[in-house]
């Protein structure tokens, strides 16, 4: 028999702050927050930067937050919110038992070193292999490697937080988000896993990441404009943002038996990929909205990536299929957190659930005003590829 | 026999097998040189090894042109692979109709191309070499294929695309023990009735001089370049390290009752994995063993079987001294006395450390023992440790009828995966 998926936790950081409080009251309070920008990281470009973290309170050992890099540092505190939010920060036998799935890509290159590299070669030499070799083996920081490879995310939180039922990387800008709710989400409902952390974190902040986009032409390199506006704004339409979201999922069963707080339950979720044609497109997406139900909800909370060509399906698909329902596109406010894009699109449906009230339009006229719901799809249309969708609802019978 | 198994789930059959390694392609080839002894790790001639303190490696070189760089090989090898298994289960090449799990290494541009990109910048107007260089040249130039090959979604975008199969792919990386998550995950799908049919694939073709470098900087790697197929002595006295390796393993697996109802050749039944995580040190494990310990009991508990019900292991082996050294405190823990007579070898011995892709490349070697009634030596024990007893079918291969054994994969980060692989029940 399948078990119900509840919302018990939640970690956030972004250019908008740290925790959730902060973040429901930059989008929903009395004076919402105008979004942070940083145009003068790697012009013409932005991007929104992280808000300055005090790491210690998250990561206490300085020897743990040496071994990191900045992306894996985000993801570590982030995760770190998340346990403490849910009450399982620190009990041994919870995190001991924890299932973790964590959506990474890579971690941060040695700016200097590529540039010493690049400037020898610019320079001139006799073997270009044989120069690269010589000042990699001479200035590579030893452990750099560690703070690199994408599962060492999920081994800094094991090691940090003591998270060690299992340990799972996923891969795959924002399908590695999407699979990482929908694996973790089923494991719950299928008995396999009592109570996971789920999650990922982006750092804008590196060149190397913003080379990554833009050598398929997607960074925006206009003025800010909301997501669902950035037809007219030169360049890709990508504003890259710093940040990360954790969840913790966990089946009713376990969290009533903690009393556990809970957001909200997490529903139906639905993945998929193929040809990225409208039509293609299309047609996956309205399979999935009958799959969870996403026409039924009172809200979409959406990470649409802003990129032209997939926000103009999802957009397309929305006053179609989902006409007459809000939309809220969070991205417009946070920026383009790759594989964290899925999860903080779930956690802001999760907050607006338990506030009892929507989020409010984010400066974009496609986004009506709206009701309190008491159910939210969240959709994520990747800005190059893969599609998922969710929908959570008001816990019943729950003692929040 | 029946359709579910101790804990009321669906039976995992496998029903296709496919591996590439630096001894060649198939599973014939691999299998006839592993029983052999024959060691596929030769010196590097990919890339210049001037001022590299490792210049061995298990390279493929016979699938992709050198210059068409790692993602071109990871992907070539695990095509190869994925179409070896899919075939062998008669299912559809075009249409696989299933999910795919792929375990496959971390991406980002290759210096070839970094050096590419700086040239076109300077072309572009840009002065200084680096990266806001680099930037220019990508928003002024058409490098789409950069684009693609950095993206860490477009193998499994690709093999979905080849192989049709269903649905989103999952990509994944648990470092060195990559390969058996991604049979974990498809293990766990079939036994929620998600999927009748999976398609679990590791590959790895990213030896590189950088890779090369980052490894030795954590003295992971051996340096005894002068014998390379020497080099790799996992479970010896004077092994100083593992050797890189390129490779991919595949296997399909399905319920058994839907294998059987299109009666498909079952090969093997995967019954059983575990996992545990370690919370000790990024590179080395906790002392006690006890994550590994704890991933090899959960990996027979899962499976219903006992540690006298396990055959052969297949060792995680790496030959690097902290490993071999944790892997037996941890089965020796686990086994008891009955260790020492347990065989256990490590192909790492002649393929080198295929890391993303090890962990499946082995489930096919565990499978290959079982079906072919033969354990593959760990070559190159030459020096036996003292401190490790344990039956390593030392440098030739053993006749030994087996019906359940057990493959461990370790890595990185804290990861500890098993798994139990069986034959059909008579």
């Amino acid at each position: 028999m399948a078990r119900e998926v509840w919302i018990t936790g939640i970690g956030l950081t972004s250019s908008l702050g740290e925790g959730v409080d902060a973040h429901w009251s930059a989008l929903a309070g009395a004076e919402p927050a105008k979004p942070v920008v940083d145009r003068e990281f790697a012009p013409p470009f932005m991007i929104h930067p992280m808000v300055e973290l005090d790491l210690s309170k998250q990561i206490p050992k300085r020897a743990d937050q040496r071994q990191m890099e900045v992306w894996q540092r985000l993801g570590v505190y982030t995760a770190g919110l998340a346990l403490e939010d849910a009450g399982i920060k620190g009990d041994e036998a919870l995190c001991a038992s924890m299932d973790m799935i964590v959506a990474a890509s890579g971690g941060e290159r040695d700016v200097d070193v590529d540039a010493m590299i690049l400037n020898k070669v610019a320079e001139g030499v006799d073997d270009i292999g044989v120069a690269i070799n010589e000042v990699l083996t001479t200035e590579l920081r030893p452990t750099l490697f560690l703070a690199q490879l994408s599962n060492l995310l999920a081994g800094n939180i094991s090691i940090v937080h003591k998270v060690t039922g299992s340990s799972r990387t996923f891969m795959g800008e924002e399908g590695s988000g999407i699979s990482a709710v929908q694996t973790a989400a089923a494991r719950i409902r299928a008995g396999q896993s009592t109570h996971a952390l789920v999650g990922g974190a982006y750092n804008a902040e590196h060149p190397d990441m913003l080379l990554g986009y833009e050598l398929g032409h997607y960074l925006s390199r206009g003025g800010w404009a909301p997501v669902w506006d950035r037809e007219g704004v030169e360049g890709g339409g990508i504003v890259s943002g710093s940040g990360g979201a954790f969840l913790v999922l966990e089946s009713r069963e376990h969290a009533e038996k903690r009393g556990a707080k809970i957001y909200c339950t997490l529903g139906p979720v639905a993945a998929d990929q193929g040809p990225v044609g409208t039509q293609k497109t299309r047609e996956r997406l309205e399979r999935m909205a009958a799959e969870t139900g996403l026409a039924e909800t009172g809200m979409i909370v959406s990470s649409a990536a802003g990129s032209h060509a997939r926000t103009a399906d999802e957009k397309a698909f929305l006053g179609a299929i989902a006409a007459g329902i809000p939309v809220r596109g969070i991205t417009s406010a946070l920026g383009h957190m790759r594989d964290a894009q899925f999860p903080m699109a779930v956690a802001f449906a999760a907050l607006s659930l338990s506030h009892g009230e929507a989020l409010p339009p984010l400066g974009s006229g496609f986004e009506t005003a709206a009701d309190a719901p008491s159910s939210i799809g969240v959709l994520t249309v990747g800005f190059n590829a893969a599609e998922g969708m969710a929908v959570v609802s008001k816990a019943e019978g729950a003692g929040a | 026999m029946s359709y579910t198994d101790h804990a009321g789930r669906p039976v995992i059959a496998i029903t296709g097998a496919g591996v590439v390694s630096s001894l060649g392609a198939g599973k014939d080839d691999n299998w006839a040189k592993l029983t052999s002894g024959q060691s596929g790790i030769h010196r590097i001639n990919r890339f210049s090894t001037e001022h590299l303190r490792t210049t061995i490696a298990g390279t493929v070189d016979f699938m992709t042109p050198p210059e068409a760089g790692s993602a071109a090989l990871t992907y070539a090898l695990a095509e190869s692979a994925a179409l070896e298994a899919i075939s062998e289960s008669g299912l559809s090449e075009e249409d696989f109709g299933g999910p795919l799990f792929l375990a496959a290494p971390p991406v980002e541009l290759e210096w070839w191309q970094r050096l590419a990109l700086d040239a076109a910048g300077r072309e572009a107007g840009g002065k200084q070499p680096g990266y806001d260089r680099l930037l220019l040249a990508a928003r002024s130039g058409d490098h789409l294929d950069f684009y693609r090959s950095i993206q860490f979604g477009t193998v499994g975008q690709k093999l979905q695309e080849r192989l049709g199969t269903r649905g989103l792919p999952v990509t994944l990386s648990t470092a060195c023990a990559s390969g058996a998550t991604a049979i974990q995950l498809g293990v766990e799908a079939i036994r929620r009735g998600e999927a009748d049919r999976v398609i679990s694939v590791g590959t790895d073709g990213s030896v590189t001089a950088e890779a090369l470098v980052r490894f030795s900087l954590l003295s992971a790697l051996s340096t005894q370049n002068d014998v390379p197929e020497k080099a790799s002595k996992p479970f010896s006295k004077d092994r100083d390290g593992f050797v890189m390796a390129e490779g991919a393993g595949a296997l399909v697996m399905e319920s058994l009752e839907s294998a059987e109802a299109r009666g498909a050749t079952i090969l093997g039944i995967l019954e059983g994995c575990g996992e545990c995580a370690d919370d000790f040190h990024r590179t080395r494990s906790k002392p006690d063993g006890s994550p590994a310990i704890a991933a090899v009991r959960a990996a027979l508990d899962d499976a219903g079987v006992s540690t006298s019900d396990i055959e052969y292991v297949n060792a995680h082996g790496t030959s690097t001294p902290e490993n071999d050294k944790m892997e037996y405190l941890s089965l020796s823990t686990v086994f008891g006395d009955r260790m020492a007579s347990i065989p256990i070898s490590s192909n790492k011995s002649m393929i080198g450390h295929t890391l993303t892709a090890a962990g499946a490349i082995e489930a096919v070697f565990s499978l290959l023992a079982i079906r072919t009634g033969t354990l593959p030596p760990t070559i190159n024990h030459a020096n036996p440790d003292p401190a490790i007893e344990l039956d390593v079918v030392p440098n030739t291969a053993r006749k030994a009828d087996v019906k359940r054994v057990l493959s461990n994969s370790f890595g990185f980060g804290g990861q500890n995966t098993c798994l139990v692989i069986a034959a059909e029940p008579a």
